[in-house]
């Protein structure tokens, strides 16, 4: 893996907040995996980039919030407009902090359900940081560059908004 | 759950068996309603029981691992547990995970029927 990358300086492209509740998996996946499609990303790299952002959060859904449907998650999305195209994802949560040197894969001979997640996320992307955020929980920073030979097409640029909106 | 959670999951017999045709995504949510599925199926003690993933488009490790559940079941009731018919995605986070070689994974329902 290698080593994490500056965190972008501008605004994400994307921002979305979202209750800890599993139902709204499914949108969430929705918006990055074709948020990376337009970066140029392949479909089956597409979907692990779903799949991470998936894993990350059901984490925070079972092991940050305890399964409580009130928690507040937020998943903001950078393209990192290098070259091949690359994406930066960061994933925030609200709940308990725990130690980021103890979110570890778990050994993959013991055969049982469940504990994939942290395997899986660092399986697909290519950096992955987890730190305390500043003010209470917890924050997942991963990014993944195209690993094939395409190239981003002129077209599949995002776009910056010019403002940032004041909440 | 909500109806929304609830998985759509047919089901079909088969000589010695049945074969349990699980219809879209597969995560947190729709995960613990296709556990209720296959721990009711293996409650039948079938010989074989085959899962046929093919109208089964994304999964994430919440429905591996209600597989891996399901597979330790099965073996304890003396039970086949066979998936069939998966998708790129679906098959990719198997192998992510290193358990394409601990299930039997077969290419389509008459490959499994005949196993």
């Amino acid at each position: 893996m290698s080593t994490h990358p500056t965190e972008p300086t501008g605004p994400p492209q994307l921002e979305l907040e979202m209750l800890s509740q599993s139902r709204l998996l499914a949108p969430a996946r929705a918006m990055t995996g074709t948020f990376a499609q337009r970066l140029g990303f392949n479909e089956i790299e597409c979907g692990q980039i779903s799949l991470a952002l998936d894993e990350a959060l059901c984490n925070f859904i079972n092991h940050g919030y305890n399964k409580r449907e009130d928690g507040c998650i937020k998943i903001s999305v950078w393209d990192l407009e290098t070259d091949p195209s690359g994406l930066m994802i960061l994933v925030e949560d609200r709940a308990r902090q725990v130690d980021p040197a103890s979110i570890r894969p778990r050994e993959l001979d013991d055969i049982r359900p469940g504990g994939l997640g942290v395997h899986l996320i660092r399986e697909i992307m290519d950096s992955v940081l987890y730190e305390h955020r500043e003010g209470g929980g917890m924050r997942l920073s991963m990014t993944k560059q195209i690993s094939s030979s395409e190239r981003r097409p002129a077209h599949a640029s995002a776009s910056r908004c010019e403002g940032r909106p004041t909440s | 759950m909500s109806d929304t959670d609830d998985i759509q999951v047919r089901q079909e017999p088969t000589n010695g068996g049945m074969i349990l045709v699980p219809i879209g995504e597969i995560d947190l949510s729709r995960a613990p309603s296709l556990r209720h599925h296959l721990s009711t199926a293996l409650d039948e003690r079938p010989d074989r029981l085959i899962i046929d993933l093919s109208e089964v488009p994304y999964m994430d490790s919440s429905g591996v691992a209600t597989f891996v559940e399901a597979m330790q079941l099965a073996r304890k009731n003396g039970a086949k547990l066979i998936l069939c018919g998966l998708q790129d995605r679906v098959r990719s986070i198997f192998e992510i995970a290193r358990l394409d070689t601990v299930f039997t994974i077969l290419n389509d329902t008459e490959e499994a029927r005949s196993a």
